[in-house]
């Protein structure tokens, strides 16, 4: 190693030389990067999830525009939305089509347990806002109280989940009334919500108390190929007489709930948080493992400087012992983190992932972080007066 | 036409220096004027407290001028920028009392330490040859691959000369090299750099209480209370 980064840097490494001289500190430093990176990874995989739950039950449609109430930060939450806007939209001629949405909460109680579903009408006859994945199930869901469940539902279990299907439907009882799952499709819990759960419009009113088929939460169109969707939206928003709508492309909706839920739910903020606070505890950590390098040899650095080196040099020494830090540090705390998010998300059934674009970007922010420290910690540098020495 | 004369290695004029400041300002060197000669060995003595290693870091450009005029290698050192002063150190040789070995470099990185400042494309087989070819003159030739925790004291003093004369520098400033050595050793390290001083015309300034090697010396300046007070040149052998 000493030998390669001789060649790599053209001089002694004399940073790699002090940080593995002093093999305990070394391992007590590199813990603690890779616990800080620990913290970062989980951080970043808990917003992950919630950016990834957020967004899924988008795609279990197929839409280009969405008409929400003023007050619809989310799929799940807001005004309803007066049916009448539907037929105002599809008088623009690039709306091709629309399709109310229901949304609500429905509850399973499975012996001691209960299962919490966010749960979406839809018109059975309008299969074209249904994704390709959802989709077949759409005559399925013409039949009376039928519905098709997210087979990662909490609670439901993956293998009574694979034997769900048209020939061997489920039966559950949903508020004294008896629904019946025909099929399954790929979705996962949330933060919220233990799995999701679509019915027909019909069957939506049955389940969800207080539910009118003239007021739903969202309307989805489509639109005529080549149409732009933000075009159409800010077109609708001046035809439509209630201004108060919003009327957004559909991927701008999903954008913004995303956005939404990182930045303004208590969630989003605190897991936000964690990430700042586990990349101070890192800077904390790798100043502290520099700083005190820099103090028990400041006699060596002194001596550096009475023989004609630079100051930069002696900065680079500290930046070769941040950066070497970083790197190695990041590498245990990437697999250890990876452990740790497989266990999470066996156990909560959160949609939890580590990527290795992640792994890079946290990698990056290291390296950076532990620059930062290392820049802090030469400030020590300037006390090393090689007349001293004497 | 005459060739420009050399300047000498080292000339001192009305250097005065304090330490402190306001009622504690204590002045350390008084009004000390001298010239060290081209290739020449010259010996500070004195008791202790006497300025001789005040003196010494002054010549070395490792404090600044406050008072008087320092030219060291035909260059003044009053006001001079610390980029010149980087410059100049690089043609410089220090022997510190303490060897101030760095602990995680070998006895030969330690002395490649001593090259690399030099800069220039010089290739690491040819550095590493260098180092080696010093250190075996010093008698460590089996020792260059030893951390300076498994060295004795003598051994590490020895490194740290290797690393003050591996760059071939034109002046050598030696605060008592040879405290930790034994006679031999001590001997051998001043008539190295005597032959320096004939072959190369490497110039050593030396701060010194042994008396053994008194007899080395071209040129031994006594002071006292921060003044030269005995100025005793010995013939050349």
């Amino acid at each position: 190693m000493t030998w390669l980064l001789t060649r790599l840097f053209g001089r002694l490494p004399i940073g790699w030389l002090q940080l593995t001289h002093n093999r305990a500190r070394l391992i007590a430093a590199l813990a603690g990067v890779a616990f800080a990176n620990v913290l970062v990874f989980v951080q970043l995989a808990i917003m992950g999830s919630m950016s990834i739950a957020t967004g899924q039950p988008y795609g279990f449609f197929d839409a280009r525009v969405m008409i929400s109430a003023s007050d619809a930060e989310s799929l799940t939450d807001g005004s309803n939305v007066a049916r009448q806007w539907l037929f105002q939209a599809l008088a623009h001629p690039a709306v091709t089509d629309g399709m109310p949405l229901f949304v609500g909460n429905v509850t399973i109680q499975r012996g001691g347990s209960t299962m919490s579903l966010t749960t979406f009408g839809v018109d059975p006859t309008r299969p074209g806002f249904l994704s390709t994945s959802v989709r077949p199930a759409a005559e399925l869901l013409a039949l009376p109280d039928s519905g098709i469940l997210d087979g990662r539902t909490r609670g439901l279990g993956a293998d009574e989940a694979a034997t769900i299907g048209p020939s061997s439907p489920a039966s559950f009882e949903i508020r004294g009334r008896t629904l019946t799952i025909y099929d399954t499709f790929v979705g996962g819990g949330g933060f919220g919500v233990d799995g999701f759960l679509i019915v027909s419009d019909q069957t939506f009113m049955k389940l969800v108390q207080g539910r009118q088929s003239a007021a739903p939460d969202h309307v989805l169109l489509s639109l005529a190929p080549g149409a732009d969707p933000a075009t159409v939206a800010a077109d609708l928003q001046r035809m439509i007489s209630d201004q108060s709508l919003r009327i957004r492309p559909y991927d701008q909706a999903r954008a913004e709930d995303i956005a939404y839920q990182q930045t303004r739910r208590p969630t989003g903020v605190i897991f936000g948080f964690g990430v700042v606070i586990g990349i101070l505890v890192g800077l904390v950590i790798v100043y502290q493992v520099l700083s005190t390098d820099v103090a028990d040899h400041i006699r060596e650095y002194a001596t550096f400087k009475a023989m004609g080196y630079r100051q930069r040099f002696l900065l680079g020494i500290v930046l070769e012992e941040a950066l070497i830090l970083a790197a190695m540090g990041a590498v245990p705390g990437y697999l250890v983190a990876r452990v740790l998010i497989g266990a999470m998300r066996k156990v909560t059934n959160l949609p939890l992932e580590l990527s290795l674009q992640t792994g890079l970007g946290v990698f990056v922010g290291t390296v950076l972080a532990c620059a930062l420290s290392g820049a802090l910690a030469t400030r020590r540098l300037a006390s090393a007066d090689p007349a001293e020495l004497f | 036409m005459a060739e420009a004369p050399v300047p000498p290695p080292i000339e001192t004029s009305g250097l005065n220096h304090w330490f402190g400041h306001g009622e504690a300002r204590k002045q350390a060197i008084f009004d000390v004027s001298l010239t060290v000669a081209r290739g020449s060995l010259t010996v500070l003595m004195g008791p202790s407290g006497s300025g001789k290693t005040t003196l010494l870091t002054l010549m070395g450009c490792l404090r600044d001028v406050q008072d008087g005029s320092i030219r060291l290698l035909g260059q003044e050192l009053a006001d001079a920028s610390e980029r010149r002063l980087v410059a100049l150190r690089r043609r410089l040789g220090f022997i510190f009392q303490a060897h101030n070995l760095h602990e995680s470099l070998t006895a030969r990185q330690n002395v490649l330490m001593g090259l690399q400042v030099k800069g220039g494309r010089v290739h690491a087989g040819d550095r590493d040859a260098a180092a080696a070819h010093v250190l075996g003159l010093l008698g460590l030739g089996e020792r260059m691959d030893y951390l300076p925790a498994n060295l004795s004291g003598g051994q590490k003093q020895r490194v740290a000369i290797a690393r003050a004369l591996v760059g071939d520098p034109e002046v050598v400033f030696a605060d008592e090299p040879t405290a930790a050595l034994d006679r031999d050793s001590g001997m051998n390290v001043v008539e190295l750099l005597k032959r320096m001083g004939k072959a190369r015309g490497t110039t050593t300034v030396m701060v010194t209480h042994d008396n053994r090697i008194l007899g080395l010396a071209d040129r031994i300046l006594t002071m006292e209370d921060g003044r030269i007070v005995e100025d005793s040149v010995r013939p050349h052998r």
